[in-house]
């Protein structure tokens, strides 16, 4: 039945299913690494809670509007919406200058989730029901997924990959040296929108593959282990997007070959398995290797650490 | 007055319970600016918590907490093995750590079986408050009746020792964790260990955590542990009223959040809305009330 | 605890450190630093910036774990000493937003005295309010400590420095970013510290105001250049060497 799955021989739908999410997997690593080394992991991880009450929004008005409410493009662009809210928000709680940003983070992330669930009990109350659909977007439901929405994040995410190779050299210039990048006439704000903008987009795209809550999980993991892996940005994108599907590709097929395993979680869990394999066994960061280097030194050992000097190269 | 007693007093009292307890240590973690500490621990906790659950197969509490502590010193001693080896900034390798342990939690609960029972995921998303009733209860004497209070629900019990737990230490050790929060380096000087104490803050976060776990969930304890702390900081540069404002709103938040899912509906025809969130929400609003009522940072600087 | 010695004879130096290295993830930050500080002395600690300055007070404090060497305070262990020592951070350590007042921080320096869990005796508060007034800001006691300005802040930190009534003080850079009249201020403490026999060892940055300011020196650059009495070790040679780079000694850093 997992090796049916993987194989994509567990049915049509199943395997529309697991190309899906991996294709949501590759664009979350690529972004991912970007998002990571540009330090936004967390306000990623507020936008995507906070996309929740968006797509219970979305939902409510294209049924007040006489619409299909289940239409995952309408909920997809409500989410979009609530995201981008989401991040004014903590720009706007930020500027009050007593509250930092960690902070206005943590309120964004739990006051927008809470909203959502809020509004997702107004949902369940109505007659139409739909609540069964709205409820994959918090932990993923990939067994729920039509083929059209599958090829919709399939598209989607090719698309965010796409941009992302585009503006692969700017970007990288970006993270690596923002400095340096503004005083050869780059524009950073621009750069850091598209970054912002892309991230988003992934987070989007990811509700509808993995939940809301794991969206931040696949886009931060995957890189986390190619940064152990590897000191190049290039290699590094490109590791982070194949571990992002690999991850995606697994966890989905598990997920399918046992019903009850939420999507999402299985996914993240097997990105976090393939971080803590890199975490002990990568060839220079690991834990494994670092203790083996150790164990020769003498304490007084002369000069740097083989550790030193190997910080990000943006050579691409 | 008896139907109240017995559907609504616990809930709303939990529900107050629960943020008065988080509020209050959510000062400490505001303060330090480790509030996404506390969201870290709040997901983290998870794996803890359901193993705790699978190995006592009940609702007892112990086994429960004793399971979320562990995974919260985990989960710090995660962060910064995490940090220091791939190079990350606090930020990203707490993403990495909560969101792996959170992952590993939900897909627990399905392998360990608990969901059959009843901490299922709704319950880790968003509370089960309903669930705390009181049948046991017939009018307002029943407060006072041993046997009465014998059946109240145990939730209710851990929130009220935890609450307690926390007031204790915040009151003994109330100039030290102010020193502490303000400057570890020089409380290290003067021997009084920041270490250790950064370590109490971050069990006692783990403790109310757990404790509102059946009020809110593990998400929504978010709002529980910052918003009180993000309000009173809004209205106050004192750190003694920083405390009391925050216990004010985490009152306002439990109490009005609670009230506003019981008596909103029927004005507004609606079947019924999520607590844990009508608190989050409430919370929300009383953030955005103290940010647009606060007095001018830029205005009191210049008449400094 | 043994009892303490009845008369030392001969004075032991305040601060004594023997091959001191220190190592942060990897980089050896300090190497092998040996440096000794007589009673009664205002020293300076001088070098460019990631020299390793801060880093070698707080080895000396036991904030961060040395690589190897030895630290004796009156020629003890730290553990032994710590109740002689004070330590002023940089200002920039710490949050300024935070919810405190002048007199709350500068109450912070009698903790030691009080101990666990009790609260802050009057009479202590009284200790406290007397270190403000000692570098004049009396009347600033009940301002928070976010509305004062940068000197004032700098001001705090001497006078919960003082409040510990320690015999050796190490302060990173109290001179940094104050206006005139903290500076003033600071430097009328420094001086009656010293005449008062106590021990002032401070990172600072601005050569121009060293040779008036302090008595001995300590140039370090990652490993000792210098040290020794002002006179004879702040020279231009010594200079140019801890900052890579001719300094005419006229200009202010």
């Amino acid at each position: 039945m997992l090796l049916d799955a993987l194989t994509l021989n567990a049915g049509h739908n199943a395997a529309v299913v697991v190309l899906g999410t991996a294709a949501f997997g590759l664009a979350a690593g690529a972004v991912g690494a970007f998002v990571l080394l540009r330090g936004r992991a967390l306000i990623a991880d507020a936008a995507a809670h906070a996309m929740l009450p968006g797509v219970a929004g979305a939902f409510l008005l294209a049924l007040a509007l006489g619409g299909d409410p289940r239409a995952l493009p309408a909920l997809l662009a409500g989410a979009a919406v609530a995201a981008a809210l989401a991040v004014l928000a903590v720009d706007a709680l930020a500027a009050t200058g007593r509250l930092k940003d960690d902070a206005a983070m943590a309120l964004v992330l739990s006051v927008g989730f809470g909203l959502g669930m809020v509004l997702f009990s107004v949902v369940q109350a109505l007659p139409v029901g739909g609540q069964a659909g709205l409820k994959g977007f918090i932990l993923g439901q990939a067994a729920g997924m039509l083929e059209g929405d599958a090829l919709l994040i399939a598209g989607l995410a090719i698309a965010a990959a796409a941009l992302l190779a585009l503006l692969f050299r700017p970007l990288a210039l970006l993270c690596f040296d923002p400095s340096f990048a503004a005083a050869v006439g780059l524009p950073v704000r621009a750069l850091d929108l598209v970054l912002l903008s892309l991230m988003l987009g992934v987070a989007v795209i990811g509700l509808g593959a993995v939940g809301a809550l794991m969206v931040v999980g696949l886009m931060v993991i995957p890189a986390a282990t190619a940064r152990l892996l590897t000191g190049r940005l290039a290699t590094m994108v490109v590791l982070s997007a194949l571990l992002g599907a690999a991850s995606a590709w697994i966890g989905s097929a598990v997920s399918a070959a046992r019903p009850g395993l939420p999507t999402g979680a299985t996914i993240v869990l097997v990105a976090s398995a393939l971080f803590v394999l890199a975490l002990l066994f990568a060839p220079e960061r690991g834990i494994v290797a670092r203790t083996m280097q150790r164990v020769p030194a003498a304490p007084r050992r002369d000069g740097a650490s083989p550790g030193r000097g190997r910080s990000m190269s943006a050579a691409g | 007055m008896t139907t109240f007693l017995q559907l609504d007093f616990v809930p709303l009292a939990a529900a107050t319970l629960a943020c008065l307890a988080c509020g209050l240590i959510g000062n400490l973690l505001l303060l330090t600016r480790q509030s996404l500490l506390g969201d870290a621990i709040s997901h983290a906790v998870l794996p803890g918590l359901v193993l705790g659950f699978w190995v006592s197969g009940s609702r007892a509490p112990l086994p429960m907490v004793a399971g979320a502590v562990i995974a919260a010193v985990l989960a710090s001693g995660a962060i910064d093995l995490v940090r220091r080896t791939a190079r990350l900034e606090t930020g990203a390798a707490m993403g990495v750590v909560f969101s792996a342990m959170f992952a590993l939690g939900l897909v627990l609960i399905e392998l360990t079986g608990a969901a059959s029972v009843d901490l299922d995921i709704d319950c880790v998303l968003a509370g089960q408050l309903e669930t705390l009733i009181w049948p046991a209860a017939e009018d307002l004497q029943s407060l006072f009746d041993p046997r009465a209070l014998a059946s109240l629900p145990p939730e209710l019990w851990t929130l009220l020792v935890v609450f307690a737990i926390v007031l204790g230490v915040l009151a003994l050790l109330w100039k030290e964790l102010r020193l502490v929060a303000f400057d570890p380096d020089f409380a290290a000087t003067i021997g009084f260990a920041p270490r250790t104490l950064g370590l109490l803050v971050l069990l006692l976060t783990a403790l109310a955590t757990v404790a509102a776990f059946w009020a809110v969930g593990t998400i929504l304890v978010i709002a529980a542990l910052v918003a009180p702390a993000a309000v009173a900081r809004l209205l106050t540069d004192r750190y003694g009223v920083q405390f009391a404002l925050s216990a004010a709103a985490a009152v306002a938040m439990g109490a009005g959040g609670y009230g506003a899912s019981v008596l909103l509906p029927p004005h507004f025809g609606l079947g019924g809305l999520n607590a844990a969130g009508t608190i989050a929400v409430t919370a929300g609003g009383l953030v955005a009330a103290a940010a647009i009522l606060a007095p001018s940072r830029s205005a009191a600087r210049v008449s400094a | 605890m043994r009892a303490p010695d009845p008369v030392p004879l001969p004075p032991e130096p305040a601060l004594a450190v023997h091959g001191l290295s220190v190592a942060y993830g990897g980089t050896t930050v300090l190497r092998d630093v040996s440096w000794e500080v007589r009673p009664g002395t205002l020293a300076a600690v001088i070098g460019p910036n990631g020299a390793g300055k801060s880093t070698f007070l707080k080895a000396v404090l036991g904030l961060i774990p040395r690589l190897s060497g030895e630290v004796r305070l009156f020629g003890r262990p730290l553990a032994e000493a710590r109740r002689r020592v004070a330590y002023l951070p940089q200002r920039a350590s710490v949050d300024w937003d935070f919810p405190l007042t002048a007199l709350q921080v500068a109450a912070q320096g009698r903790y030691p005295h009080v101990g666990w869990f009790r609260p802050l005796p009057r009479h202590e508060r009284d200790r406290a309010l007397a270190a403000l007034a000692e570098v004049g800001l009396a009347d600033l006691a009940d301002r928070r400590i976010g509305a004062l300005s940068g000197g004032q802040q700098q001001r705090v930190f001497l006078a919960r420095a003082l409040a510990l009534e320690a015999e050796l003080m190490l302060m990173d850079e109290p001179f940094a970013g104050v206006d005139a009249a903290s500076e003033a201020a600071i430097l009328a403490v420094l001086r009656r510290l010293a005449r008062d026999g106590r021990t002032v060892i401070a990172v600072h940055h601005d050569l121009a105001t060293a040779p008036a300011t302090f008595s001995e020196v300590l140039l370090l650059n990652g490993r000792v250049i210098a040290a020794g009495p002002m006179a004879t070790t702040f020279t231009a040679e010594a200079l140019a060497e801890t900052y890579g780079a001719p300094i005419p000694l006229a200009a202010a850093a």
